[in-house]
This record gives structure tokens, sequence and C-alpha cells, in this order.
């Protein structure tokens, strides 16, 4: 439980530890397995355990309910998988390297800079599928992480975590006033834009999910590289850079993995905020702040997370469905209230 | 390291000592008080200019006057059609804009030295997220449900009033552990304001398309067809909480050394959050109704406000005085310069953002509160 | 001029009289009991050092001397009043106390930080009066610190800084001072130059001082008396002589030390041999 958590583990009791984290990994990858069947087998039309096996194992089954598994369930559950698994990750990577717990990806210009693409697609250009969106969301999304970084890296002291999320503040504020000036004289425009804004995975097609993979893996193998790096950032510049560690290197490989991971996430689902915030937090005080554990621990309880959202998103309001941005925030919010009141600090 | 030698008496005819701080002290009778000049200077200098700005706004339209003719009616010697035109058509709406832009300034400022973060603020604690639910929904689903129904017919003023107090009262009950930390108040008001932000995108998405869109000009904060009976509630709520404000300006500045230190110089922790906190939350929530969440205000106007004026923290007046400028003046500049009049949300944003974006980039003071 | 860095009156002093009392105290953070059962007496005019091993509850102690902790049993007493149910303000008037890291914001000046210890004398109206301004001015010049008024606090050295801190508390004007562990981070030197001042305070303007020390030798030194804890409780309590023994150093440190006298001040001087167990 959290409140034990944060006696640092000396000499004997490093065991105990070890154990504890073996078992959240353990727990984490049945929740994630169980959310995936959940994902398949639950919908507007439930689907039992033996038919979902079925028609996973047997290409050639044609039955109603194999074509819904095979061609809708499976997409959505891997889009859901590789998503809320890319959220996860890059919040930890955020809060590890802001040592904030303001750190969310959304505040780098992630969601700005994509918003403002996908509106200028669909106003500009006519694009009105979630397919059409991807590229322009996940060129918006680059482009306005690189511009805050630009800029918080410029003034005298260099990127600090303050400069970086004051930077992130204003530049996002900045391009949403383009998107609103846009959105408030167009009404066909905010018709497709408000359905893209809430973040969902309905209507995403097995396609998305291969066109955002590649960036997605990119982004896991250096947010896993930057992982030893940060255990030595936790103790403060000064002592990472006496340690041999190069500061800007890791910032720089940490911040590209935040960037690929949420911009490829944004550019499949739309916004989803909470996870990235949530997330870490909640897997800190299983793990500990050993990014070495903390990390992949987060990607799953992520992907776990989405999942059970989107699940439940298909379950409440049947026969239609509640976007799974909605879900999370609903549930995510409680949730991070009492983790907040529960810490006397919440020190990371 | 040697010691000084003791203490001096120091009679009123004493010698002259170096000056203890810097400023200049004023004394009458038993008032007293350290003035300095940058902190006065930049919000006369502010005011001066909202005057002008406010006069030029007022001047401006299908019927243009001159702005020693606003000046004029506005000092009651105006007559006819333009006393008409500048009293009862446009002045409300500027008046409107500078209580709205001085309420999220002082509110803002408040929120950021309590916080010690120059992230917080109503926007980013979710405070007027919470209006904009209470407005959409009472847009959007009056014509539905009979809870929409009642909440549509509560008006949208007060539907976002209801709305932005809720969740300040939200804010402040989850938040209170015995005290208000302001780590704590940050982390609590981020997730109220995801919570507020879905549930306005999901009103958005099951709304009627001309809903939406009005419901959208709304979230996005306009000064459009204004009235005095839009300006009374919020002229009020200002004269009541400002001068409140500005009287626990001295506790404020304890409150950024900590809660020890506070304490041990006498300041009554727990009521002083409270007060700090509630008076943030009733500024914002009235600014809110009037005109909607004009962002950003109360994000950027404190931290240019500490940059002009100097100091430790982000002053109250000044803040103020600033913000009403920065609102009147987008509200001026949506309506003259631009080929199509934009809610001046959208504006308090573009001039805002960038402004803050120069200071970052040329100040050379580290980025805190 | 009334209150400039009051000295109290010899005569006035009355090493009997008891200032700061803690009665049965429990203290605890959530549910971790960290004091229990303490109670310790002030008098008027008296150095007490507090000492004992890391983690044996001293720095919360002073807390709760201080009125920052509200004991979950028994009660803190100040001048025969509970501290508790006092308004704090009367109490900041009486009692100064130094946090163990106190934090200053950003671009505040010395003179500006000095000057913020005149909060309890002062109201909406009277802000800034010549009193104020004499005793921050005397303040600045007792710590040595006038020449460094228009500084910001963030661009001084630790010696520095630590004496802008006891400056503010000086500001405040009480004559009962707690302090936790103010030579933290300082160089011997500096170390010697706090308590020197501490020392003064004491001495020549009669202040009743209580102050966290780790250093053994210098508490031994300045105070007159010392308290020595261990695992929240009190162990010995007298002047530095009685308490400095070779005995209570392995019962308490888990040391083995001589204890010789210092030849400078004739104060006990503690000289470790190695650790015990």
């Amino acid at each position: 439980m959290a409140t034990t958590v944060d006696v640092p583990a000396r000499g004997a009791a490093r065991s105990p530890v070890r154990a504890r984290r073996l078992g959240t990994l353990a727990l984490l990858l049945v929740l994630v397995a169980a959310a995936a069947l959940a994902s398949i087998a639950v919908g507007t039309r439930s689907i039992g355990v033996g038919d979902v096996w079925a028609a996973l194992v047997d290409s050639s089954l044609g039955t109603e309910e194999a074509v819904i598994v095979r061609q809708l369930r499976v997409p959505r559950t891997v889009l859901g998988l590789m998503v809320g698994a890319a959220l996860g990750l890059a919040g930890a990577l955020m809060q590890g390297h802001t040592r904030n717990p303001l750190g969310d990806p959304g505040l780098l210009g992630v969601t700005a800079g994509a918003s403002l693409a996908v509106v200028l697609a669909i106003s500009a250009l006519g694009i009105t599928t979630p397919s059409g969106y991807v590229w322009f969301a996940f060129a918006g999304a680059l482009t306005g992480t690189v511009l805050v970084y630009a800029i918080g890296s410029a003034g005298p002291g260099g990127a600090t975590p303050v400069t970086l999320a004051l930077a992130g503040a204003a530049l996002s504020a900045l391009l949403y006033a383009l998107v609103r000036a846009i959105l408030v004289s167009d009404q066909q425009t905010l018709d497709s834009f408000r359905f893209w804004v809430v973040g969902s995975l309905a209507g995403r097609d097995a396609g998305i999910a291969w066109q955002v993979a590649p960036f997605l893996a990119v982004g896991v193998l250096l947010a896993l590289l930057n992982a030893p790096a940060l255990n030595l950032l936790g103790l403060g510049e000064d002592v990472a850079r006496g340690l041999g560690q190069r500061i800007w290197l890791a910032r720089a490989v940490g911040l590209a993995a935040v960037t690929l991971l949420c911009g490829a996430a944004t550019a499949a689902c739309g916004p989803i905020a909470f996870v990235g915030l949530v997330v870490p937090h909640a897997v800190r005080a299983l793990t500990g702040p050993d990014h070495r554990w903390l990390l992949p621990c987060s990607a799953l309880a992520g992907a776990a997370l989405l999942l059970v959202a989107d699940v439940v998103g298909r379950v409440v309001a049947r026969p239609g469905e509640l976007q799974v941005g909605i879900v999370l925030a609903l549930i995510g919010a409680p949730f991070f209230i009492a983790l907040v009141r529960r810490r006397r600090t919440a020190g990371l | 390291m040697s010691v000084a030698a003791p203490a001096r008496p120091a009679g009123p005819g004493g010698a002259p000592r170096p000056p203890v701080r810097r400023g200049r002290a004023v004394r009458i009778g038993p008032v007293s008080a350290l003035l300095r000049w940058r902190q006065l200077a930049v919000p006369a200098a502010g005011f001066a200019a909202l005057v002008l700005v406010a006069a030029l706004s007022m001047g401006r339209g299908d019927f243009p006057i001159g702005v020693g003719e606003v000046l004029r009616t506005l000092a009651g010697l105006g007559e006819g059609p333009q006393e008409f035109i500048v009293l009862e058509l446009r002045a409300p709406r500027v008046v409107v804009g500078a209580l709205v832009g001085l309420a999220l300034g002082v509110s803002g400022a408040l929120f950021q030295t309590f916080a010690r973060n120059p992230l917080a603020s109503p926007d980013t604690l979710g405070i007027t997220t919470g209006a904009s639910v209470g407005a959409v929904a009472a847009i959007v689903l009056s014509g539905s449900t009979s809870a929409g129904a009642l909440l549509g017919g509560l008006g949208i003023p007060l539907a976002a009033l209801l709305g932005a107090l809720a969740t300040g009262a939200l804010l402040f009950g989850l938040t209170w552990r015995a005290g208000v930390d302001g780590y704590r108040l940050v982390l609590v008001g981020i997730a109220l304001w995801s919570v507020g932000t879905a549930l306005t995108d999901w009103l958005l998405t099951n709304a009627e398309i001309y809903d939406a869109a009005s419901a959208y000009v709304w979230i996005t904060g306009s000064l459009n067809a204004r009235t005095w009976s839009d300006a009374l509630p919020l002229t009020v709520a200002v004269v009541v909480l400002l001068p409140l404000a500005l009287a626990a300006s001295r506790v404020l500045t304890l409150l950024q050394f900590g809660d020890d230190t506070a304490r041990g110089l006498g300041v009554r922790l727990a009521g002083a959050q409270t007060a700090v906190v509630l008076l943030a939350v009733g500024l914002v929530a009235f600014a809110v109704s009037a005109a909607g969440p004009i962002t950003f205000v109360a994000l950027v106007v404190p931290q240019i406000a500490v940059r002009l004026a100097g100091g430790a923290r982000p002053p109250l007046l000044a803040s103020g005085v600033l913000g009403a400028l920065l609102v009147v003046g987008a509200d001026l500049v949506t309506r003259t310069l631009l080929p199509q009049a934009l809610p001046v949300g959208i504006l308090t944003a573009a001039i805002g953002a960038p402004y803050l974006l120069w200071l970052l980039v040329r100040g050379r003071r580290r980025s805190t509160v | 001029m009334t209150e400039l860095l009051p000295r109290a009156r010899p005569d006035a002093i009355s090493e009997e009289r008891v200032r700061l009392a803690a009665e049965h105290v429990r203290l605890a953070y959530d549910e971790q009991v960290v004091v229990d059962d303490l109670d310790l007496e002030l008098t008027e005019g008296s150095f007490t050092a507090i000492v004992g091993p890391n983690g044996c509850g001293k720095s919360t102690l002073l807390k709760a001397l201080g009125r920052l902790l509200r004991p979950t049993s028994g009660q803190v007493l100040l001048d025969g009043r509970a501290i508790a149910r006092t308004p704090t303000r009367e109490v900041a008037k009486v009692l100064g106390l130094l946090p163990q890291t106190p934090v200053a914001p950003e671009g505040l000046t010395v003179g500006d930080l000095v000057a913020r210890g005149r909060h309890p004398h002062q109201n909406w109206l009277r802000q800034w009066s010549r009193d104020d301004e004499a005793v921050v001015a005397e303040a600045l010049s007792w710590t040595s610190m006038s020449e460094l008024a228009d500084r910001p606090v963030d661009a001084l050295s630790g010696g520095q800084r630590q004496r802008a801190w006891i400056s503010m508390a000086l500001a405040q004007g009480t004559d009962l001072l707690l302090l936790d562990e103010p030579t933290t981070y300082l160089d011997l030197s500096h170390q010697i130059d706090v308590l020197d001042l501490v020392g003064r305070l004491h001495a020549e303007r009669g202040r009743t001082v209580v102050v966290v020390l780790h250093d053994l030798n210098l508490a031994a030194r300045y105070a007159q008396r010392l308290v020595a804890m261990k695992d929240g409780a009190l162990v010995a309590s007298g002047t530095p002589a009685e308490v400095l023994t070779e005995q209570l150093l392995a019962d308490v440190f888990e040391l083995e030390a001589r204890v010789i006298t210092d030849p400078v001040a004739g104060s006990p001087m503690v000289v470790p041999v190695r650790r015990l167990r």
C-alpha cells in the first residue's frame, strides 16, 4: 500500500522490495490480459469467451461474431493497448524529467499542436475521418513540442522544467486561440472537430494502428533507454553530472520519446488526458521511484486503464457509447484526488 | 568573522542609517507604509492607459465618436444620441470587460502566490472549466431534459456562476486537510479541470450543432451584447472582494515563506488560507459568469505584472489593472482591427501568450512566482 | 524608542520563572508517534541545547514548543498559558522561531526578508513605522548584514543566508527564540559566528534560547543546559558537565568516547573513539 512505500529500502529490505515489484509486474500483466479479453468480448453485442477464442484461432470462421471480433474488436483493442501504453510511458517520463506532478504531456504543446493541425485539415482540406487526421495530428504534435522546447530553452537559463512548462502553457494558449478563431466562425469544422477532441477509440480501423506503430516502437525504445539516466536525474542535475551523466543527452532522449509517444497516441485517438497524469502516480506507489521498473509498469498500467475505460464506456451508454476520454476523466479524477489526499507529500 | 559592535541607540535625532529597504516610507500619524515607485507607477500607468483605451473603445463603432467627446460624455456633459450611444450601448461592454479583467488578474495573482506555482490559475485549477460546464449544460440541455430545462431557466450567467462556485467548493473541500496545502491544491485542481473539460466536450458532442456553436462562443469568452444588468453582479462582487483581497496582501506575503515560518510570525494559517482561496474563487466566479472564461488573463497577467513592477510575488493591484487593460484592449482590437469580429477570449490569448513567451526568452529573472 | 531588540531588565529576570513548558506531550505525524509523554521546563533567561541522535524527535519537540505541531495529548504552556489556546499573533510577539530549512521567495531582498519579522507588530494601517525601520536596521546591524540589505536572499552564501534569517527572527523582537539546527551546512567558522551571535543575544539581551544542535562540543560550549533525547524520550537534562558523560554517550549515541575539558572554554569536550556495536 502507498503508505509503506516511501521508506527507502536498505540492505536487508532489498528482497521484499524486489518481490513487490515482481508482484506488481505480474499483476499488471494479468490485468492487461483480462482487460484485452473484456475489450474483445464486451460491446453493444456481447460475445462469449468461447466464441472469441474460436474467432481468434480459426481465421476462416465466418460467423457474424467472428467477423465482429476480427474486424472491429481486435483492431480496437490493439490500438487501445498501444495508445494506453504510450500515454502511461510518456507520463512517467515527463514526471521524471520535470520532477513535477504537473508534468502532463499535454502541457508540452502536443495536444494544442495536434488540435490546430486537425482543425486546419478539416476546415481547409475538408478531411473528416479519423484515419485522415492521423498525419496532420502527428505533424502538429511534433511541431508543437519542438516549438515549446525551442522557446523554453532560448532563455538565459536554458531549458529548465519551469521555463518549459511556462513555454508550453503559453504556446498552447496561442495555438488554442487560433483553433478557436477558426471554430467560432466555422460551424462545419466544429461539427467534426468536437468528435475528435474528446478522444476515442471508436471508428479507428486497423490501418491507423499500423500507421502509428513504428513511431510508438521507437518511442518505447528511447523511453526504456532513458530509464537509468532518469534515476540519476532524480537526484538533481548536479549529482547526475557528478556521476558522469550527460544531462543534455538524457533530456534530449527523454523529450524525443515523449514527443513520439504522445504525438502518435494523439494522432491515433485524439487527445486523451489523465492516463499520463494518474498512471505514474499510482504505479510509483507500488514500484518505488526506480525508473527501470516504473517505466514498463506505467506502460502496462496505462494500457490496462485505457482498455478498461473503453469497455466501461461501451457498457454504461448502451446502445451508444461514452468516449474513452470522458470515461477516463470521470473515473481517473476521483482516484487521483484520493491518491493526492492520502500522501503527506507526493514527493517525486 | 568579526562581530559588529553592539547596536547603537537610534534616537530620533540619531545619525542617518543606510537605507534598510528600498522605497520611501510614508508616515502620517499612526498610519505608515512603505511605497515603491515601480509598484505604484505600474498600476498608475496601467490605469491611465486603461482610461484611454476604454474611451477609444467607446468611441468606435458604426457611429464613431472622438475620445474627447467620449470623455466629456462620461463626465456627464454629453447630450442627445451620443450620450445614449456611449452610456447605454457601449459603456456596459467596456465596463464589464474592465471588471472581468480586474477580477481575473487579481484572482490569478492570489492563486499563483498561494500555490507558489506560476501555472496555478483559475483556468488550470478547473474553476473556469466548472463555469463552462454550467453554462454549456444550460445551453445544450435546456431543450432535452427536465433538469436541463431547470438549468436553462436559470439563465446562462447564473448557471455559470453556480458551476464555478460548485467547483471552487469542491476544490476547497477536497484540498482541505487540516489546512490548504498549495501543492495539494494544484493537484486537485488539475483533476477537477480534467473532469470539467471532459464534461464540456461530452456535452458538445451531444448537442445540436447550432447549440454547440453558441456554447463554443460562450466558452471562448465574449463581451458581445453586454448590458448594465450584466455588469451589476460583477460590480458588487468586485467592490466587496477587491478591498478584502488587498487587505489580505500582507498575509499573502508571509504565506510565501512556507507554513512554518508564516505561523512562527503569527499568521493564523488555516484562516488565512481559507480567506485567500475563497476570495480568489469568488472573484473569478463572478467574472466568468459575466463574460465566459476569457482565457489566459488570470495566468499571464500576474506574471507580466511581477516582471514590470518587481518584487517577490505578483502584485495584486498591478495584476488587476493590467488584466483590465488586456481585456479592454483585446476587445477593442477584435472590433476594429480584425476583418471579422472574434470573441475577446481569442485575442487575450493571442496578445498575452506571445508577450509571456517574449519575457521568457528575454528575461533575466528565473521563472517562478 | 521602545522595541529596539528589547533588553530584558536584569532585575526582572527570574531564573525560577518557567517561560515555556511541555507537559506530558505526545507528538505524532499521522499515526506515527515520535515523542511520547515528555515533560520539559524552560526557565527565563536560560540557554538550552537539545541534543540527540538523528531521528530522536528533537526537531519535532522544537516544533511543538513553537506551536507548529499540536500535541495529540498533553500540552505546551507559554508563560503558564496553553499555547494552543493563545492567539498565534500574541505568541509571535513573545516567541520567535527559525525552521530548519526556511524558504525565501525568489528575488526577495535581505531588507525585505528581515522586515517580514515585524509582521506580528504591524497591522493594515501601520505597515512600516519608524519603530519597524529602527528595529530592522538594528537587527541587520547586529548580524552584520546592513551592507547586504539590498541583496536578494538567493544570491547570498550559506553563512550570510543563515544570518539573514536570524536577523529576521531578531526583528520579531521576541524574548524567546527557538532555533532548529541553525548551523547546518555552515563551515566551522560560520558555525562559531552564528552561535556567538546567539550567545550574545542570550548574554547581552537576556533572550531565552532553545536550540537544536548536532555538534555536541559546540552545544556544550554555548549552552548552559543540555537536554539529551533518545527515541522520543528525554534521557538527561542538566549542565553540559552533568549530561555529557561517557556513559550517556554510550547509551544515547552508541559511541565510545572520552570526555575531556575543552582547553579554551572549559566546557566538556567529546573525543570519539569508535561506534559501539
